[in-house]
């Protein structure tokens, strides 16, 4: 058997969810302190993706990237490659599908954190840069992880954008998703079924790993005394 | 070392307008839930920003509407005590301790961590959770973090709101004498006349958003001058009064009496207040003396307190609230006559 999908998809699923990380959460931070008539705005556009089907995205990214559009001819003019067709093309539908994902989480997050813990460490003297790491993602750390753990998992099973901008090539392009339809569709029922399974354990493990994580969490706030 | 405040904003149809001027004293701002209190003070930290004016804390200017001046709250130099204290969840006692420093030197810092452990009875929570502290020992944390980040002022949001009130003896007491060793202006915000009339040495009323002009904290009890004032200080009986015939006789047509003043009264209508413990059963040679009804008769802790109806009043006038020691109380029933008395000296004469 050829792992090739599994490292594609693991290799892709990393970088888009490192990207949407730290796009989620400066989207998340900046939009929440936005006038509000721009806010309901951004928020529309920037969720959009979560609702639109994987080929409408797939569609757009094309229309902007696609060698003989505005933008990919114009790499493809100064830099001399191409946006799409690569395996790293993939990377630019799976970050802009999980995105929506990690910002959601996130902003949730942000909301239910307590203002007026940002308040005390402005007056005493800390960095806005500082009381962002030291007090508020450590406050909302369980938000923002959720956020990432499914933005991981959305990548990985990212398949209609993904097929679209990245297409098919064996050893180049495949992931484990577009290889399953391209094994049912020529009949390896055998393989694809193999492939089935190992997508269905690494997501059982992810979805396992945040179950743990938060029942750690939980028994560890109850070992706190009450007031 | 003074601070000074001058500040306009504007929240929907409510209109905050606050200024006051105290020096290196313990100024209270004394006023009833929304009436502005935490707003004044959020401006003046920086984490709310006034719609106009001007604040100047010994001679910087932190806030100018007119220069464009908007210090950022760091740069400002404010300690502000929270109401529930905004303690970091996250770190240990020693760690937010150490958060308000700002001072880079890691061992000045840890001394200046350790003093504070100290001055502030600590030792032994060091590595504890905020969340495994008590409220007194919260709120010790929060005082000694703010008192690591050398504040030029120190600005208390009604520091017991969140304790029990059985424990805020002590823990008055002991802020109390810590603020006694801090140099500059202290803002104390309450609602609660005693803890004012204990701590502080000048007042602020303020009522909708509106401050009265600074007084010392007797001034303010002795002759609040302000029907809110009146209210915030403790008293209870309001009534409107007019001047009678002589300039120091007051006429109440409500109860459809006089009351001797004994002193010239405003020619305009005007507010007489009454507290009720200033009021007694009348003896001999009374000058103000009130035949009144006994409604109700309401056993406190350590006093009584009747609610009386004045006799010969309309029939929508105020009753009197009057309040004695238990001991000094010989019981009557209700719809008794009891005859009382207000001196002159006494009586409130409020706006």
């Amino acid at each position: 058997m050829d792992w090739f999908p599994l490292l594609n998809s693991l290799r892709i699923s990393a970088i888009s969810t490192f990207l949407t990380f730290f796009l989620g959460i400066s989207a998340a931070y900046y939009i929440a302190k936005a006038p509000r008539s721009i806010k309901g705005l951004l928020d529309v556009v920037l969720t959009l993706p979560l609702v639109l089907p994987p080929t409408v995205v797939g569609y757009l990214l094309l229309c902007l990237l696609g060698p003989k559009r505005v933008f990919g001819a114009w790499v493809f003019q100064v830099f001399g490659f191409k946006m799409v067709m690569t395996w790293w093309s993939a990377v630019f539908s799976t970050t802009v599908v999980a995105f929506p994902l990690m910002y959601r989480t996130t902003r949730g997050a942000f909301e239910s954190f307590d203002m007026t813990l940002q308040y005390a460490a402005q007056t005493l003297g800390m960095s806005n840069t500082r009381i962002f790491w030291r007090i508020r993602m450590p406050y909302c750390w369980q938000g923002i992880l959720a956020g990432t753990v499914l933005s991981f998992a959305r990548a990985l099973g990212e398949y209609g954008a993904t097929s679209m901008i990245a297409g098919y090539t064996p050893g180049k392009t495949a992931t484990i998703s577009t290889t399953v339809y391209q094994l049912w569709r020529t009949n390896n029922d055998a393989l694809a079924f193999r492939w089935v399974l190992v997508n269905m354990a690494i997501s059982f493990v992810v979805l396992m790993a945040v179950n743990l994580l938060e029942q750690k969490n939980r028994t560890r706030r109850l070992e706190v005394r009450p007031l | 070392m003074s601070l000074s405040v001058k500040i306009k904003k504007r929240y929907g149809s409510f209109l905050l307008d606050s200024e006051f001027e105290c020096g290196n004293e313990v100024l209270a701002l004394l006023g009833a839930s929304g009436c502005g209190k935490s707003v004044t003070l959020k401006c003046i930290a920086g984490i709310d920003r006034p719609d106009e004016g001007r604040i100047v804390l010994d001679g910087r200017v932190l806030f100018d509407s007119r220069k464009g001046i908007d210090l950022t709250p760091q740069e400002r130099c404010v300690g502000y005590l929270f109401q529930q204290y905004a303690l970091f969840p996250g770190m240990t006692v020693a760690q937010n301790i150490a958060a308000g420093i700002r001072e880079k030197d890691k061992s000045i810092r840890n001394d200046l961590v350790k003093d504070m452990i100290r001055r502030f009875r600590l030792g032994g929570l060091e590595d504890q959770r905020p969340s495994q502290l008590s409220g007194g020992q919260q709120q010790r944390v929060a005082l000694a973090r703010i008192f690591a980040s050398q504040p030029a002022t120190i600005l208390l949001d009604e520091p017991f709101s969140a304790l029990d009130s059985y424990l805020t003896w002590q823990l008055e007491t002991e802020l109390f004498d810590i603020l006694t060793d801090f140099r500059g202006t202290i803002l104390w915000i309450s609602h609660d006349q005693g803890e004012v009339y204990r701590n502080c040495a000048k007042v602020c009323v303020m009522d909708a958003g509106r401050t009265d002009p600074v007084v010392p904290v007797k001034t303010m009890f002795r002759d609040p001058g302000t029907v809110s004032a009146a209210r915030l200080s403790g008293c209870k009986n309001f009534m409107p009064a007019q001047r009678s015939a002589g300039t120091t006789i007051a006429f109440l047509p409500q109860w459809n009496l006089e009351l001797q003043c004994g002193r010239p009264l405003p020619e305009h209508p005007f507010t007489l207040g009454i507290r009720a413990h200033d009021l007694h059963p009348a003896g001999k040679d009374k000058v103000n003396c009130l035949p009144c009804t006994l409604l109700r008769v309401t056993e406190d802790v350590f006093s009584v307190i009747l609610t009386l109806a004045v006799q010969g009043a309309e029939a929508q006038a105020t009753t009197l609230r009057m309040e004695i020691p238990k001991p000094s109380w010989t019981a009557l029933p209700c719809g008794s006559a009891l005859e009382v008395d207000i001196a002159p000296d006494h009586i409130l004469i409020l706006k």
